[in-house]
């Protein structure tokens, strides 16, 4: 008996704080999710490889939401997952990350993203692409439940080529790596150069082997002979040649692109807008330099943290619907509001051009000017982007209002040249 | 003929004779240089830099103690707030301030010191007189704007990624109410009578007016400039004159002060100052408002009977902070 009225009254107490907890405290759920990565060869021992790229971005994010938790009552959790090499992530994905965990921050390539993304249980979900930079996941393959925090490799490449139409350095020799990575990077900076009046004079591929004993003092010079260029474009991703060329062309020129002058969305050298801060605060938690990976998680869990303190809410579609209106702005270090493309989900951003230890400059580039935002520039537009036609996607949900806007506006026009030819009439204009 | 050249004479006799009476009138300037680790003591009457003073390590944030008898100079590199004489420029205390101090502001009596702490998320309560700190008060990410009211009721802390405005109650050093504004909160500046908060907006681009009862925002301005790129409208500094007349907000890279009518809160006009315009501060009389330009290392002086920039004065690197004495 006594043992029974124990347990009712623990019972009570339970509902009890559950209770309170429920009236309280507001808990938005996050899964990171990200694949261990097998060591890839490197063309040197400078840079160590860093597995977890990403994840601690994430944590002082999450940090800094609980911090302004504390203020409005809401609490902020992050699950980590990190599926080991051999491990299928779609399996685990749907083993770990429960019905009620909304929103999911993703360390994965486009392939793996797509297949998560496509699930039955995704479609109750929003999904933060932290690091991948490709242009087909932002338009052909796109879907309406991911949002892409870093720069497209075309918004990169637009970086690099308004800052070139700048110097008047318009003559570009382009070096292509072998792999698919380096492939799109060379399409998109094909692309650039179109659309900023640049001119690829030439361009090769490198072959040759990544020895540097055979290849940095003979290969290179004899590989850029005979061509009259401004600059050399390298497209090597994953940074197996691109460092030979600088001072080894055979004409003096200066090295952009993947090496040389990179267009990134952040830099160690990156200390403007009250960057330092995060910096330091980075570097004092992880013992090395904040990376790209890492400013995208960071910028994903603070776009959640920033819409639900704004919405009070923890629910995917208001949300989602906030993150993608036109009121989100999101502080992001870059002196500019950050906020989404409603077209493709992709996060609009200044674009930093920096070499090795200067921070040369940031796009846009002053004098590129656009209706909308400046921003606009860089990248594909709403008219370019082939995100809307996408057969397997609808059109991300505030698009519709936004058209509609648009018509408005065009009918206010029609009404304004209407009144203006009235007037005109008037005056005996025919 | 002779009669007018004696005239001339005597007109400009008076007016040397009546600019020497208006020097006797002293008031000195005092800019921190965060790149010299310096500050620069101007004189703004004249409109001459009389001296640089070596102060410490990366000085930013600067006030001066209400007798006028001491300046506090965050030197931030050196992880303290610095006490120093007004006269002699001798540093004759420091008070812990905790890690990088860059803002802080001093209480109407002058025994209260509070301190943003950026990297730790906190206000540090520092008894001045003791030179002990007395209460830290957990804030938002990234503090930086703080501000006691004249009324010594509440001391406010802008947090910049938090993007509120926490209002700390002085009698218990606790948080009453936090209020959600624009992105990246920068400064903040109460009206004489405390009935209002003015906050800039870094980020939107806007000045922000609180009602101090509500603790709600009552008015947002956006200081769009016709012929200014909006990314440059970054607002930072605001103060607002004794008799509520006019407001002024420095406008960042947009190298640009906004005077508004503090009455029907509208923008007046914008006034070209310097390059990167951050910190504001009035003349005693407040008859000039200073500025620094961070960019241009130089401070402008505007006239405000006018709202005429009069002046500008070369200072060093980085002029930051900016404070003035009778």
């Amino acid at each position: 008996m006594n043992r029974r009225i124990q347990k009712t009254f623990f019972l009570i107490l339970l509902w009890a704080t559950s209770l309170v907890n429920a009236t309280t405290i507001q808990t938005i759920k996050i899964a990171y999710i990200t694949q261990e990565q097998k060591v890839p060869a490197a063309l040197s021992n400078l840079d160590a490889f860093i597995q977890q790229k990403g994840l601690i971005g994430a944590e002082i994010a999450i940090a800094d939401n609980n911090t302004t938790g504390q203020f409005t009552g809401q609490k902020f959790n992050l699950q980590k997952i990190i599926v080991p090499v051999s491990a299928d992530v779609v399996t685990v994905f749907k083993q770990l990350v429960m019905d009620d965990t909304f929103f999911v921050i993703t360390n994965l390539p486009a392939d793996l993203l797509i297949r998560l993304a496509d699930l039955d249980s995704a479609k109750r979900k929003l999904f933060f692409d932290a690091t991948t930079t490709d242009d087909e996941l932002r338009n052909s393959h796109c879907r309406k439940n991911i949002l892409h925090m870093l720069p497209s490799r075309a918004m990169r490449a637009d970086a690099l080529a308004q800052y070139m139409m700048k110097k008047r350095w318009k003559k570009w020799f382009l070096v292509t790596g072998m792999s698919n990575e380096d492939q799109a990077y060379a399409r998109a900076i094909k692309r650039a150069a179109e659309r900023f009046g640049m001119k690829i004079v030439t361009e090769k591929q490198w072959t040759h082997t990544y020895d540097a004993r055979r290849t940095a003092q003979s290969d290179v010079p004899v590989f850029t002979q005979g061509v009259e260029y401004d600059v050399l474009v390298v497209a090597d991703e994953q940074g197996l040649f691109g460092e030979y060329f600088q001072y080894r062309s055979w004409i003096p020129r200066p090295v952009i692109g993947t090496q040389g002058l990179v267009p990134t969305s952040w830099h160690r050298t990156h200390e403007q807008w009250g960057a330092v801060q995060v910096q330091n605060r980075f570097k004092e938690l992880a013992g090395r330099w904040m990376e790209e990976q890492d400013y995208g998680a960071y910028l994903a869990v603070r776009s959640i943290g920033e819409a639900s303190v704004r919405t009070e809410s923890n629910q995917m579609q208001i949300l989602k619907n906030y993150l993608l209106g036109d009121e989100f702005a999101l502080q992001g270090y870059k002196g500019k509001p950050l906020s989404f493309r409603s077209w493709n989900g992709q996060l609009r951003q200044p674009v930093l051009l920096a070499a090795a230890r200067s921070l040369v400059t940031v796009a846009p580039i002053e004098g590129f000017l656009h209706p909308k935002t400046e921003l606009d520039t860089l990248g594909f537009d709403q008219a370019e982007s082939t995100c809307m036609n996408g057969s397997k996607n609808t059109n991300l949900a505030p698009l519709a209002i936004q058209e509609d806007k648009q018509s408005e506006g065009e009918n206010k026009l029609q009404k304004l040249k209407q009144q203006i030819i009235n007037k005109l009439k008037q005056f005996g204009w025919k | 003929m002779k009669q007018s050249i004696l005239g001339v004479g005597l007109f400009s006799f008076l007016v040397s004779l009546s600019m020497l009476s208006y020097s006797v009138q002293a008031e000195t300037v005092f800019v921190t240089l965060e790149k010299d680790n310096a500050l620069a003591v101007v004189d703004p009457i004249e409109g001459k830099l009389i001296k640089i003073v070596d102060i410490g390590l990366r000085p930013r944030g600067i006030t001066l103690s209400p007798d006028n008898k001491y300046l506090y100079v965050a030197t931030s590199d050196e992880d303290t707030v610095k006490i120093i004489d007004t006269e002699t420029f001798a540093e004759v205390g420091q008070l812990p301030s905790g890690e990088d101090p860059e803002t802080f502001a001093l209480n109407p009596a002058g025994d209260r010191l509070y301190v943003s702490n950026e990297d730790d998320n906190l206000v540090t309560v520092i008894d001045v007189a003791n030179k002990k700190v007395i209460a830290q008060v957990k804030v938002g990410v990234e503090p930086e704007g703080i501000v006691v009211s004249p009324d010594n009721r509440w001391v406010i802390s802008a947090t910049e990624t938090t993007n509120m405005i926490h209002w700390i109650d002085t009698k218990t050093n606790t948080i009453v109410e936090n209020t959600l504004v624009d992105p990246r909160p920068r400064a903040a500046s109460f009206v004489s009578d405390n009935t209002q908060l003015w906050v800039t907006s870094e980020i939107a681009g806007t000045l922000m007016i609180l009602d101090v009862n509500s603790k709600q925002i009552i008015k947002k301005i956006r200081l769009d400039i016709p012929g200014v790129s909006t990314d440059k409208i970054q607002p930072v500094g605001v103060v607002i004159d004794k008799e509520r007349r006019w407001g002024y907000v420095a406008i960042g890279p947009a190298n640009r002060v906004a005077v508004i009518n503090a009455q029907t809160l509208e923008v007046e006009k914008f006034l070209l100052v310097g390059q990167r315009v951050w910190n504001l501060a009035f003349s005693p009389d407040q008859k000039r408002l200073y500025t620094t330009n961070g960019k241009s290392n130089d401070i402008s002086i505007i006239d405000l009977e006018s709202h005429k920039v009069t002046k500008s004065v070369g200072v060093g690197r980085f002029p930051w902070g900016i404070v003035s004495k009778p």
